[in-house]
């Protein structure tokens, strides 16, 4: 009869986690202050990076980043501030990604993470703005 | 007593197998949720009061 109960025990907790994982497929956690800090420095630093963005100097990388596409469209005064930008925006995306897994329990999906964003910020990212393709070509979208 | 003891034993390998499969599975649909809520925030794409629904008269470039 122990047994027996032990055993119950055993498929109600597979039941939970079974509908604990249906949950986790729901929603992602993404309400928490290390990301919530990430996202409103992101979000200041954006104004900066836009007009880089519009003019090509900046693109999107194929693995969620942003890299220096062309330096000749910065003026030389400037570019020492536009590669401290580039290094700042992508130390936050890469905390980001990290946070998002740590969230939920999960730091192994860091990679899935970056990805996901990565194929997002390409798809939301303004007409004119440049790209890295799949073969790692930039493309102006 | 013993088909007890044997299904004790088949109960928990389902058990462990379940939690090997829901920790390698990825919810890729709610990552594509999370990002797009977060990008929308950093890049400012949805202004408040805005219907949520994405909206398909953003400038393009055609």
């Amino acid at each position: 009869m122990r047994i027996m109960n032990i055993s119950r025990c055993g498929w109600l907790a597979l039941l939970l986690l079974l509908a604990g994982g249906a949950w986790a497929q729901a929603n992602l956690e993404v309400n928490t202050p290390a990301i919530a800090a990430l996202q409103s420095s992101m979000q200041k630093r954006h104004v900066e990076l836009a007009p880089s963005y519009a003019n090509g100097a900046i693109g999107l990388t194929r693995d969620g980043f942003v890299a220096l596409r062309d330096a000749n469209a910065v003026p030389l005064a400037q570019r020492q501030q536009i590669n401290g930008l580039i290094a700042a925006e992508n130390q936050d995306r890469s905390a980001l990604y990290r946070e998002i897994a740590r969230a939920n329990g999960k730091p192994e999906w860091e990679n899935d993470i970056r990805t996901t964003f990565a194929q997002r910020w390409i798809d939301k990212a303004q007409g004119g703005w440049h790209y890295q393709n799949n073969a790692g070509a930039w493309t102006r979208k | 007593m013993r088909s007890l003891t044997v299904c004790t034993a088949l109960g928990c390998a389902l058990l462990l197998h379940g939690c090997v499969a829901i920790n390698i599975y990825f919810p890729a649909a709610a990552a594509e949720k999370a990002a797009d809520k977060i990008i929308d925030e950093v890049w400012q794409l949805k202004k408040p009061g805005e219907p949520a629904t994405p909206s398909s008269d953003t400038p393009q470039s055609k």
